[in-house]
């Protein structure tokens, strides 16, 4: 087995290849963009820009004049139909063609259709508006911005977690720190573009659009377009690429699905990578202050987390990530708030590992300050601070093997090799630097419904409305039916993508294995009580076994003595073809009304903080070494080592694959990834992959993943913890934490750059 | 994009023709009706950007000319044709060998793909990468004469802190180009009026009040040959770029050095800067106090002193004084003690 393929130990499955690599590498796998779909016509979306005022004239002729326009779908086009809303599924309340407010730079102002992309294009460019132009305020400390609380503010974020008095205790710390750090914005930019292809027949509306919700997006997209549900399909086979960016439905599907109906035809709309920047969501800039005080040994016994989030001016779009972080460690006491900032600024969205990445960020840069203050090994500033239950609810954690994550990566790493003193280590003119950090990430799963056939010739077909968006969601289900059923992979294939499903929950949130996994064996379960009724009636082949005592392999029923009957032959003493099962999943504790909120697309996540009986966490530790020339102070990751434990692995390729991927992120994070925003307009400065930088082949060099085994029943009952957000939490304080380590310089603001440390 | 004419002229002649009954005497290159193409990895970006809007686009890969394919070494120094591919010169030995600076310079332009597509001659003619001028929204002197400079007051990290003006601070991005102008490299142009030579420092002009008046060619002017005199010591010869990422970014700094040493004494020595400036930028007071001392940790820093004399820096770009400096320092001692 090669590094690809992880030789599985305990609760791990095998490192199958992907099911749908062949259609992927050979361009057999087709985007919502390439499906084939009859006489099309372009869209393409004209943009404003400016960033807060109001829009006085649309100027239309010259793009009119364009050979092949067909139409101009902007302000009036969209009266009949409903506005969007924010929340779950939707990404933001601004209704760009409703209404000739402007809330952002780059907000819609019209769509362009025209018989060619080309000419679409060129029309598009050359719509032109004229503004009211208002002064805009563009993020932290700009004039005009208003700061509110964000508890309350979304479902999501109740409250500012809290625990004992903070105060007191840390007034009373003998070791303390005080320390603020920030994360900048940032932008999915998944490689596959944003695009909505829609089309009618009759009163039924098909849309092709890169989704991570397609039942979400079906009610929402009916709703809005004020018909039933029932006709609506949104269809997304493949994604290239999600992060996030692809979850909550934007305004411009609407838009698309209207220029469709008022051209009876097909409207295909590519949105442009910089256009992308102010119609889609993002990860908004963050703030934080942290104070830690200990006791000499090292235990902390206070820990205070504030954070401040920018949003947009009508929706209170919060991550909150201080209920993870006021979790972390048996800190004590706790106290914590969360702001938002409301600026003039498209309204931010789910990024990978939302609350985590910038919250757990600050944490973990943080306690390795603390750690040097204490004048401890970072390593050992964990082990101590270990808690056995959460500080804030003082439940006990279902499962948490964060040092035995420690453990192993120090130990693959060479930790005891690193020498405590900073700038002490150095090869030729490079300053070398190590350090190591925690992820976390909340282990949720939602309620999934699925269908899975069984043929008498032994081919499975799974049906579930869930999305393939790079994680191999459809080859661990396609996975669990194989074993479940007792046939080969290659007898198993796997729908996914398409509204027309079984409902699945949002892809996001790491819920799609468990929640995926867990119906899918639930399905594959009542396969097998029909089959073992069968075999073991009276005049059945296997009659007098008990079904605990029997298995399915290989095409067959086997009994634990050693008899058998082939399924072919009970099916056909059933005198069935087949054998299909519809299955619902709801997930423990789950309310009645659950599994019917599944179908109107507003499933509820379970877990993490919220159940009664234990808090859900996903761990890993990562180490990174860096190196820093002592001229130029360029920053270069030649290493990094990653432990995580997640419960049952459904494969060990697909889960490195999202750990590494996820730690390749974490690097971008800490030295490349940021969109710049102009101080006086308001607007994104560099919206294209020119200069968005994110880490390319060369900046990864030895990057090793280690799955730590773990058995955890009570999160769901396939035992999986989702991991695909768990990778990219805590690399980049590792990183600071590694610089720091090199030079002596704490940098606290992301991304760690050069400027920052030739000062 | 706008519709445009495609032409594929077969020799020079055929090619400087169409572009002057096109074109007038005074239309800038990158503003005439039409406008040469070769590689496309930058013209072709702008034009669907609409920075570039040619009417009419004439293709050069499709001359016959045999030299403007070929990288010729002689006694008299190195000849490359316009053609050639940025992965080529790269790849060719005696490039590798006799001027290492020529050598990195590319490799570590761009990326292998568009190495392979684009050529030497359009790579040096490419255009700034500023973000202000590239995306047409914004107020930009270059793109739209007269508009104002919206850079000057925004985000400017990647901009120029040499060879600005009041009117416009956007770097020239090119890496080859420092490497040629710390060469004494001369540009061969065919146009309209005949054929003429060009030292290769004559070909960038710096903005002014006129950034959209980019270099010195005519718009029926092509670029037949690039010219790298003889130099043995050459092959002592460096360039250091250094940037946010290890590949495929623009510089922060970057410094093209070649030194003709003496021991550790400097007899002369060859110094450009990229990243900093608004056109390819040849340090010569660098090089001046270098000459006749002993090459070491104070007078390279001295000549990194003089190179930056002049810069002037803004918001976010401040930075590249210092590392500007400091990559030439490094390049400096990383060059003196190449074992050539």
């Amino acid at each position: 087995m090669d590094a690809a393929a992880p030789r599985p130990k305990e609760n791990q499955g095998e490192p199958l290849p992907r099911i749908d690599a062949r259609l992927k590498v050979t361009g057999q796998a087709h985007y919502p963009a390439d499906l084939p779909t009859a006489n099309i016509a372009y869209g393409a979306l004209a943009t404003g820009t400016i960033a807060r005022g109001k829009v006085t004239k649309l100027h239309l002729d010259d793009a009119r004049e364009v050979p092949g326009l067909l139409d101009i779908v902007t302000y009036g086009a969209m009266d009949k139909v409903d506005k969007p809303k924010f929340g779950n599924v939707g990404a933001t309340s601004i209704a760009p063609l409703h209404d000739r407010t402007i809330f952002h730079d780059g907000q819609i102002i019209a769509l362009a259709v025209a018989e060619t992309f080309e000419a679409a294009e060129e029309a598009a460019q050359l719509i032109r508006a004229d503004y009211e132009e208002e002064t805009p305020s563009a993020s932290f400390d700009s004039p005009g911005t208003k700061t509110i609380p964000a508890a309350g503010k979304s479902p999501l974020f109740k409250e500012d977690v809290k625990a004992g008095d903070f105060d007191a205790a840390y007034a009373s710390a003998a070791v303390k720190i005080d320390a603020r750090y920030s994360t900048p914005t940032q932008h999915h930019n998944p490689i596959e573009l944003f695009s909505t292809t829609a089309y009618w027949q009759g009163d039924q509306l098909i849309v092709h659009e890169p989704s991570q919700n397609v039942t979400g997006w079906k009610v929402e997209l009916a709703r809005q377009l004020r018909i039933d549900p029932a006709n609506v399909r949104i269809v997304s086979p493949f994604i290239g690429g999600a992060f996030g960016s692809k979850g909550p439905m934007t305004p411009r599907t609407a838009i698309v699905a209207v220029a469709a109906r008022r051209l009876g035809r097909p409207v295909r709309c590519v949105t442009s990578r910089m256009q992308a920047f102010g119609t889609q969501t993002y990860r908004a800039e963050t703030r934080h202050r942290i104070r830690i005080g200990a006791g000499k040994d090292g235990r902390i016994t206070a820990f205070a987390h504030e954070g401040w989030e920018v949003t947009s001016r009508p929706d209170a779009y919060v991550v909150g990530g201080t209920s993870a972080t006021g979790r972390m460690y048996d800190y004590g006491s706790v106290l914590t708030h969360v702001s938002l900032v409301q600026a003039d600024r498209n309204t931010p969205g789910y990024m990978r590992s939302p609350p985590e990445t910038p919250y757990v960020y600050a944490l973990e840069n943080a306690m390795d300050e603390m750690a040097v203050a204490l004048g401890m090994d970072p390593v050992e500033f964990r082990r101590i601070n270990e808690p056995k239950k959460e500080p804030i609810g003082k439940k006990p954690f279902s499962s948490r093997s964060l040092i035995q994550c420690y453990d192993q990566a120090a130990e693959a790493f060479g930790w005891a090799k690193r020498e405590a003193k900073v700038g002490a280590m150095r090869d030729g003119d490079w300053l070398v630097g190590m350090g190591c950090a925690t992820a976390i990430y909340p282990t949720a799963v939602a309620p999934c419904a699925a269908r899975v056939r069984l043929t008498a010739d032994g081919d499975v077909r799974v049906q579930c409305g869930s999305h393939e968006i790079g994680t191999g969601v459809r080859t661990v289900a396609g996975q669990m039916a194989s074993e479940r059923l007792g046939v080969g992979i290659d007898r198993v294939s796997v729908e996914m993508g398409d509204s027309a499903l079984p409902p699945a929950p949002v892809s996001g949130g790491s819920i799609s294995t468990a929640s995926v996994c867990s119906v899918v064996l639930k399905a594959c379960d009542a396969i097998r009580t029909k089959l073992y009724a069968a075999a073991t009636a009276e005049s059945g082949p296997l009659a007098g076994s008990h079904n605990e005592e029997l298995d399915l392999a290989d095409g067959k029923i086997v009994a634990k003595g050693g008899a058998s009957a082939r399924v072919e032959d009970i099916l056909k003493t059933m005198q069935v073809g087949a054998i299909e099962e519809y299955a619902e999943f709801a997930p423990k504790g789950a309310p009645p009304e659950a599994l019917k909120k599944l179908y109107s697309g507003m499933p509820e996540f379970h877990g993490g903080e919220q159940d009664e009986d234990a808090v859900k966490y996903a761990f890993g530790a990562e180490f990174v070494e860096v190196r820093i020339n002592r001229y130029t102070k360029e920053i270069r990751v030649p290493r990094l080592v990653g432990a995580f434990a997640a419960g049952r692995i459904m494969n060990t390729r697909t889960a490195r694959s999202q750990l590494m991927g996820g730690m390749i992120w974490g690097i971008g994070q800490a030295l490349h990834e940021a969109t710049e925003v102009d101080r006086h307009y308001a607007r994104y400065v560099n919206r294209d992959l020119q200069d968005y930088l994110v880490p390319v082949n060369a900046d990864v060099k030895d990057l090793q993943v280690i799955l730590v085994p773990e058995v955890d029943h009570a999160v769901n009952p396939a035992g999986v913890k989702g991991l695909g957000e768990l990778g990219n939490v805590g690399t980049a304080a590792a990183v600071a934490s590694a610089v720091y380590h090199a030079t002596g310089k704490r940098i606290r603001d992301l991304p760690i750059r050069i400027e920052q440390l030739l000062v | 994009m706008r519709p445009f004419v495609y032409e594929q002229p077969t020799d020079i002649s055929a090619a400087v023709a169409i572009a002057s009954s096109f074109t007038s005497r005074d239309d800038q290159p990158t503003r005439a009706n039409a406008q040469f193409i070769a590689g496309g990895t930058n013209l072709a970006d702008y034009m669907k950007l609409g920075v570039a809007e040619p009417a009419r686009l004439l293709d050069l890969n499709r001359l016959k000319d045999p030299s403007l394919r070929q990288i010729r070494v002689t006694d008299d120094g190195i000849r490359f044709g316009a053609l050639v591919r940025m992965g080529e010169a790269a790849d060719h030995r005696d490039v590798k060998q006799r001027y290492p600076v020529i050598a990195d310079s590319l490799r570590l332009a761009a990326s292998g793909q568009i190495r392979n597509m684009a050529s030497l001659a359009g790579n040096v003619l490419q255009r700034t990468r500023c973000e202000y001028f590239r995306e047409t929204s914004w107020h930009c002197n270059k793109r739209a004469p007269g508009s104002g400079c919206a850079a000057m007051e925004g985000f400017n990290r990647q901009h120029a802190v040499l060879g600005t003006s009041d009117a416009c601070i956007a770097t020239y991005h090119g890496d080859f180009a420092q490497a040629l102008i710390a060469l004494d490299a001369v540009i061969h142009a065919e146009g309209s009026r005949g054929t003429r030579k060009i030292p290769f420092a004559m070909l960038h002009r710096q903005p002014g009040e006129t950034p959209h008046m980019e270099t010195d060619l005519a718009a029926d002017e092509i670029i037949s040959a690039i010219e790298v005199p003889a130099m043995p010591w050459a092959r002592r010869s460096l360039y250091l770029k250094i940037r946010d990422r290890e590949s495929y970014a623009f510089a922060l700094a970057s410094a093209a050095v070649a030194l003709d040493l003496d021991g550790e004494t400097v007899r002369e020595a060859r110094i450009a800067l990229g990243g900093v400036a608004t056109v390819p930028w040849r340090a010569r007071a660098a090089e001046q106090s270098l000459q006749g001392k002993r090459l070491d940790d104070a007078s390279a820093g001295a000549a990194a002193d003089a190179a930056f004399a002049q810069a002037q820096p803004r918001k976010h770009n401040a930075f590249k004084i210092e590392l500007g400096k400091r990559t030439l320092v490094r390049a400096l001692l990383e060059t003196r003690n190449m074992k050539v």
